[in-house]
Parts: C-alpha cells; structure tokens; sequence
C-alpha cells in the first residue's frame, strides 16, 4: 500500500500539484487519469523522489519516503519497477542487456539463469526475436515493451506505469494491460498506471484517480466512473460522440 | 555566487560518485569498458600528434641554434624536455579533454534528459558511481600510460625526421636526449596528467549530468564542459609547476 498525503508541488512559481492524498491500494490496479498536462507524471515522479516536492509525504507500507537518507531510499526504489512515459531504455545496450541490467545489479543469479529471466519477460510483454537490436532500432511501441520487461524483471513490490499502452495497437495494448493485472494480482504487487484510455481504464482499474488541474477531482471505482455525474470526467469520459451516445443507451 | 554553487555542486556530484558500489563486478567491467573506449581509443589521435609535434620541435630548433655557441647536441635535449615537461602532459591533456570530454559530456548529457539516469536512479542504483566513478579510474589509472607512450614517440619522431633531413646526426641526437636526464621530470610529468586525467574525467561529466531540457542544452553541456575543463588544465599546470619544479 502506498499512502500519499497533501503532496503539493510547483514549477518556479506555478502551481502543478495540489494538495494530493490518495491511497494506492496493494494488489490492485490504480489508475490515474486526467487530461494532458494535468500533473500525473509529476506525481509519480514525485513518489518516487525524482522531483522535490514543495510539502506532503509519502508512505510506503508505512515507511515514509522523505525521511529517509539517500541509502533508505536506494532500498524502497530496490522494490519499485518504473515504466517512464518515454521508455528511457539504455541506449547502449541490447533488448536483452536492458532486462538483465537490473538482474546483474541486485541479483546472484548465473548468466543463464538471467538470460532465461530476460526471455521470460519479454515473452510475456509479446516481444520475441528482438533480443539482440539496439533501442534506436525499435518502433515506439517495442520500445515500450521491453521497459514493461525490465520493470518486472526483478519482481518489484511497487510498479508504477506511465502511460504503458501509449503507441500500440489495440491487440498488444490487451496484452499490456491483462499482464499488468495478472501480475498484480499474481504477486500481490501495489501498481499505478497512468493512462488516457478509456479502454484500460474499464478493462483494469480496480481504483481510479482522476486529476484535474493538478487537484485530486474525484476517486472511485471503474462502475462508478460510468455513472458520476462530475462534469469533468463525463468530459474525460465520454469525449467523443460515440461515447456520448453509448451513455444515453445505459 | 555562481562560482561557488558550480564548486559545491561539483563536489557533491564528486563524492556521490565515490560512494560504495552497489555491485564490485558490475563496477570492474565498467572500469575495463570505459578505459577501452577513453583510453585506448585515444591511442591513434596521441601517437599521430606526437610524432608530429617532436619532429616539428625538432627542425626548429635545429633552425634556431645554427649558432656555433650553442652544441647541435641541444636539439635531443630540447625535444626531450619540451615532450617530457609540457608536451605529453599538458598539450596532450588539453587534446584528450577536447576528444573525451566532449563525449563524455554528450553521452552524459543525453542519458539524464531522456530520463536513463532516472531509470538508474529508480533501480536503486547510484547514478552518479555508477556512470561517472568508473569513467574518472579509466582516466586517471590510463593517463600515465598515453603520456610515457606520447613521450616515446615525440622524442622518436624528433629522431625519424632530424636524422633524415639531416639536421641532426644520429649519434648527437641520442647524446642530446640523455644528456643530464632528470628522471624526476617524468614523475612531475606523470603527476600532472594524473591531476588532469581528473579534470578531463569529472568536469564534462558534471556538466552533463546536470543537463536540463533538450538537445540543445546536451550541446551547450559539452561545450561547457571542454572549456571549463581546459581551463582548469592551464590552471593546474601552472599551480603544479610552480609546486613541484620551482
Ligand atoms: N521539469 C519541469 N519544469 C517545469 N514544468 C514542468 C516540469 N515537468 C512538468 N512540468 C509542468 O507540469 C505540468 C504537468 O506535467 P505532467 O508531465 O505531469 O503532465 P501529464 O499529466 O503527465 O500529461 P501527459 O498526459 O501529457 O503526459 C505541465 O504543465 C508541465 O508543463
Ligand atoms: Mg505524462
């Protein structure tokens, strides 16, 4: 469980996060929506201490995240996997190199144990026979993927996905998203996704945080999304007139 | 003010980079990595400019000690100590921080605007021992070897074209370059580069990581970071001239 409470935060002056409390539940998938612009990367980058934030605090289990020297956070982000809104894969290394890396750095497994644990991952994330291509050889949506590996490589208690789905197509976009929650569930793991698609949204959220403006707008579940009135989300919801229409059949 | 931040920041970034690694092998071959790319690497561009620079310091001094005062013997000795104090310490330095610092600057710089440090950083692993520790021991730990070798082939270069175009013979030209050898002027030599490999090392790699924004803030990083670190080199030279000869 992650606990985060009146986490505010600004840009030289400019207001991005305000007053932020939510609980991230442990073996569910969170959710966090908003339009673009509205904060959510901020956020998690937040949590995790890669922006200062101007108040508020973090718990981990109960472990508070500010308190704790360079060292005690090295151990909690030990148990984080991240998925960065742009990939940031390590652009000097292979598919394969990118997976092991984080293996080679905190396991004692044998090169071949690794290896396996490389291919095991990206199978999972649909990405064979790439194993041996830089990332500046990858589509978008591969580069994706093999992140998605190396975020679970190392079976993190805490998965913070920015946007995984961005740039597939519908079909592998499934894919993601019912490996996410398998493994959640699986594991037991704390994980936060953000995300602007609404199919994720209805497919995985077990629970919802949607920003608006850089302010906790309204939580709940993905039943309940359907049917807020809330102005803002009807918006975020129901933004197109398909959409619109499917609402009035309900 | 400016100053002084850029100080305390860098040292800060210096000691992180110093701090316990998370893994001893993973950390070796980084080491071996880097001392391949930076050091070997260098090997070409050193041993080209100094063949060159001790035949050129060769002709002209031939040229300018056609006073019959002075022995045909000063031309070795001049190559010798011009090679041996400044040349292959402190010329080549100022080279090698433009070749290495340039890219050490750029990867650097790139790896922290799109986001690779922080993927780092998110694994729990210390990004700053991990990128730039291992660049900083290739660096200091080859410079002795690039400088003995650039020595060689300046004074073997001074040699090659004195003897073939004649204005030195063979056997003045070997009694110059032992003539009064002082051996400490290799180890003054040696210490400089080593405080320079340093410099080379740590001050394109502190303009890199602290990187914001785009592209074009990856290139004005590694312009940064080769002029600081250039004149930080001079600097040193003349501080530890004036320690360790005067
Ligand atoms: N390093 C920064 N310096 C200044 N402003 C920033 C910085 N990072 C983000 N911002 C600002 O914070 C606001 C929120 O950005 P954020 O990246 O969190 O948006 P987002 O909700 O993730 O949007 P998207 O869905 O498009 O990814 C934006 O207005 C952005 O301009
Ligand atoms: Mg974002």
């Amino acid at each position: 469980m992650i606990q985060i409470n009146n986490i505010s935060k600004s840009f030289a002056g400019r207001s991005v996060l305000k007053d932020v409390s939510f609980t991230f539940q442990t073996g569910k998938v969170n959710i966090i929506i908003g339009g673009s612009g509205s904060g959510k990367t901020v956020l998690i980058r937040s949590m995790v201490g890669l922006n200062e934030v101007d108040s508020g605090e973090v718990l981990y289990d109960g472990r508070n995240f500010y308190e704790l020297n360079f060292n005690g956070k090295k151990e909690i982000r030990k148990e984080i996997g991240m998925l960065f809104q742009g990939g940031a894969l390590f652009d000097s290394k292979t598919v394969e190199e990118n997976v092991v890396f984080p293996l080679s750095m905190f396991t004692d497994l044998s090169e071949s144990e690794k290896r396996d644990r490389a291919n095991f991952c990206l199978q999972r994330v649909n990405l064979l026979n790439a194993n041996h291509l830089f990332p500046s050889e990858l589509s978008g949506g591969m580069k994706k993927r093999v992140a998605i590996a190396r975020a679970i490589a190392v079976e993190p208690k805490y998965l913070f996905c920015d946007e995984p789905n961005s740039g597939l197509d519908p079909k592998t976009s499934i894919v993601i998203d019912n490996l996410i929650k398998e493994i959640t569930e699986e594991y037991g793991i704390t994980t936060i996704v953000i995300t602007h698609d609404m199919n994720s949204v209805i497919e995985i959220g077990d629970h919802i945080l949607f920003i608006y403006e850089g302010a906790k707008w309204w939580e709940g579940n993905k039943k309940e999304i359907l049917k807020t009135d809330n102005k803002e989300i009807q918006d975020f919801v129901y933004a197109t007139k398909f959409m619109k229409d499917l609402r009035t059949k309900f | 003010m400016n100053v002084f931040f850029h100080f305390g920041r860098y040292f800060i970034l210096i000691r992180r980079a110093f701090g316990k690694p998370e893994k001893f092998s993973v950390y070796r071959n980084r080491i071996f990595e880097e001392m391949n790319i930076l050091g070997i690497g260098s090997l070409g561009i050193v041993a080209i400019i100094s063949v060159f620079i001790g035949a050129v310091i060769t002709i002209q001094s031939a040229f300018n000690f056609e006073n019959p005062l002075v022995p045909i013997y000063a031309v070795g000795v001049a190559v010798r100590d011009s090679m041996i104090l400044e040349f292959s310490p402190a010329i080549i330095s100022l080279i090698l921080a433009g070749k290495i610092g340039s890219s050490i600057a750029s990867e650097i710089g790139t790896m922290r605007i799109t986001e690779q440090i922080d993927a780092l950083e998110i694994m729990g692993i210390n990004s700053a021992s991990y990128l730039i520790q291992p660049k900083i021991v290739a660096c200091v730990v080859f410079s002795p070897v690039l400088v003995i070798f650039s020595m060689f082939l300046g004074i073997f270069g001074g040699y090659v074209f004195g003897v073939m175009t004649g204005v030195v013979t063979n056997y003045e030209y070997i009694y110059g370059i032992t003539y009064n050898f002082r051996p400490y002027n290799v180890v003054y030599a040696l210490i400089k580069s080593g405080v320079f490999a340093f410099i080379i090392a740590s001050v394109p790699a502190y303009h890199g990581y602290y990187t914001s924004g785009g592209s074009l803030e990856v290139g004005r990083s590694s312009t940064k970071g080769v002029v600081y670190s250039s004149v930080l080199i001079l600097t040193f030279d003349l501080i530890l001239t004036q320690l360790l000869l005067a």
